[in-house]
């Protein structure tokens, strides 16, 4: 961790000494939120390249993974965990299987339906879901049989947990980004083909980082459903999905601090402007054009990052495309 | 009516829903044709059309009776000519800029451009349901023990229209040779003097137009409009676009037609909370084995 990153964590950590207002800390918990799932899909579109519409489906899935268990067997909070990361990316293992032999629109276009079956199974499968109405479940302790810390609607417990897990999964994926791995996925990103004839099993590796940004996804899940301790199909649609892809464009498409700031950024700005409430989406779409048209590597985007969205960088790889496929037609 | 006569009313109501899907996929294909887009704002060009036929019939209505020719004429001008110009200038403002960039660049824009134009409505007509005038009262021409109403009839007979003209301009005039050939090979279109920008820009042009004029029949076929209809009914516009094959003009006909039929029958037999996944389902299954749809030789995808 470099010193501007340590300095901001530690702003953070001190920020509820100064401000104490429960809705403050509330906002900046969702901002929380976002940011673990912005930090996914940035493994997924930033680091492979493979744009995921259909993202609010494995935010559900850990949210409902949590509700569920915690209801019909009565799993404390803290266990419920690994089940949620779990269930997240055994679903991206599914929907990934199918759907990474697309590329480019096609794939977005397909992750976003599976997002909508998702969605749409959630509201009608109501023995299991309770449909629209969703389901309540117990914010989560800490301590033994009653006695103990309940976190109840108190903001701050969960401004730490949340602050917590942000630090772990933006460790990991800065982590996986050195690593062999990442190098891999990038080289996955800028150019397929050359990937694989360097040997890499690009089929294996894309779906691997699906996974993995799914599996966080479901810690976003679950904790978002012991925070507001009920969860239902509304929460994740279409628009939230698009929300979390506006936010990682706006703070750097494969860039970690950015994902983080564009999710803060993104929450906080329609909260202060609470009269403008109607425009929210006007804002995120608006985000979208403008950082594509003028800073397409987003506000904290390394070099590397711009020029990679270079025209003449696509232009090489749309030529190579065409050579491929006149191959694959003979 | 028997089992037959309920199938056959079925594919009449699937046939009048297809050629609406029809004239909105048009647009999808001739974009997604020629500069390989997928024009995510479309389907919210579609939903204006039907707000502004509304609009319309509200500033004339004191004048004109409801079933006039004139009526309906200045509602799908009017309509058409706005949309036609909405999907120019967003072409020009949101998209020429991008014509260089990674095609994620350019569908991240799409997205943010039909979100835009998702609130302009809400805010403009509001975000409840608006209640469309019903045209045609509920006239019905009598084959027999099946039924199809006056409005089916407008509806399947201008659709037909409109897509013959544009199979006419698209293959028989100057302009359209000069479309068919932008979308084969830019590049060489160019060096053959084509105006390549300008041939875009057209291509938005008319695809917009008629997915206002789609937009309009839509209103006046179901009789009720919301600002978020344009999503749904956009993304199974599209699908009917990549079922006919994507880019392929006469495909979209053909798809439209097809996906409202499979849909009017499934609709018969299937309960109505799972109509819309029975739609995304088909867009999946669609886009996993068949991407290349009915008319369409494959290519590298």
């Amino acid at each position: 961790m470099n010193k501007k990153a340590l300095f901001v964590f530690l702003i953070f950590l001190a920020f509820p000494l100064f401000d104490r207002n429960q809705y403050h800390l509330d906002v900046l918990v969702n901002a929380g939120i976002y940011a673990i799932l912005v930090l996914g899909l940035n493994v997924i579109t930033g680091y492979c390249g493979l744009l995921n519409l259909g993202y609010a489906a494995f935010f559900a899935a850990g949210a409902y993974t949590y509700a569920l268990l915690n209801l019909n067997w009565g799993w404390s909070f803290w266990v419920s965990l690994p089940a949620c990361a779990a269930c997240a990316g055994a679903l991206g293992l599914l929907f990934g299987s199918c759907a990474l032999r697309l590329r480019g629109d096609y794939l977005a276009v397909v992750t976003l339906g599976f997002g909508e079956i998702t969605r749409i199974a959630l509201n009608n499968l109501d023995s299991l879901t309770g449909g629209p109405n969703g389901l309540s479940v117990k914010h989560p302790v800490i301590g033994f049989a009653g006695k103990g810390l309940d976190f109840g609607i108190n903001s701050l417990p969960y401004y730490y947990l949340t602050l917590s897990v942000i630090m772990v999964v933006a460790m990991i994926t800065s982590r996986l980004s050195l690593s062999r791995l990442g190098r891999a996925w990038i080289a996955i990103k800028e150019d397929e083909v050359a990937a694989a004839c360097m040997g890499i099993n690009t089929g294996k590796l894309k779906l691997f980082a699906f996974c993995i940004g799914c599996a966080i996804a479901g810690v976003a899940g679950w904790l978002f459903a012991g925070k507001q301790g009920f969860v239902s199909p509304e929460s994740f649609d279409f628009v939230t999905s698009v929300m979390i892809a506006a936010m990682l464009v706006l703070g750097g498409i494969g860039s970690i601090s950015g994902s983080i700031a564009g999710a803060v950024a993104l929450t906080v700005i329609p909260e202060v402007l609470q009269p403008l409430q109607q425009y929210r989406m006007f804002l995120f779409g608006a985000v979208m054009i403008v950082m594509m048209l003028f800073r397409p590597q987003g506000l904290l985007g390394g070099k590397r990052i711009l020029e990679e969205l270079k025209p003449e960088t696509e232009r090489i790889r749309q030529e190579e495309d065409e050579v491929l496929s006149e191959d694959l037609r003979q | 009516m028997s089992h037959s006569e309920i199938f056959v009313q079925q594919l009449i109501n699937g046939l009048t829903i297809g050629m609406i899907y029809a004239l909105i996929a048009l647009g999808y294909t001739m974009v997604y044709g020629i500069i390989q887009l997928i024009n995510f704002a479309h389907g919210e060009i579609f939903m204006a059309g039907a707000f502004l036929g509304l609009t319309v019939f509200g500033l004339f209505s004191p004048a004109l009776k409801l079933n006039s020719a004139l009526m309906l004429i200045l509602m799908f001008v009017s309509a058409m000519f706005v949309c036609g110009l909405l999907g120019g200038l967003i072409e020009r403002a949101a998209y020429r800029p991008l014509r260089k960039s990674p095609r994620l660049s350019c569908l991240i824009t799409a997205i943010g451009v039909s979100f835009i134009l998702q609130n302009l409505m809400m805010l403009i007509w509001g975000p409840v349901n608006k209640s469309f005038p019903a045209f045609f009262k509920h006239s019905a021409l009598s084959l027999g023990p099946l039924r199809i109403t006056f409005m089916q009839g407008f509806i399947i007979i201008t659709s037909l229209v409109m897509m013959s003209a544009l199979h006419f301009f698209v293959t028989r005039t100057m302009l359209g040779k000069a479309l068919r050939a932008t979308s084969e090979d830019m590049t060489a279109s160019r060096l053959m003097g084509i105006k390549v920008n300008r041939v875009i820009s057209l291509c938005f042009l008319i695809g917009s137009g008629l997915g206002g004029a789609g937009g309009v029949m839509y209103g006046m076929y179901y009789n009720s409009i919301s600002f978020h209809d344009g999503y749904l009914v956009g993304i199974k516009a599209f699908t009917a676009a990549v079922l006919g094959g994507i880019g392929n003009v006469p495909g979209a006909m053909l798809g439209g037609v097809a996906l409202g039929m499979l849909e009017g029958l499934g609709a018969g037999y299937l309960s109505s909370e799972w109509k819309n996944v029975f739609a995304f389902l088909i867009l999946v299954g669609l886009l996993l084995c068949w991407p290349s749809g009915i008319l369409r030789k494959l290519r590298n995808e």
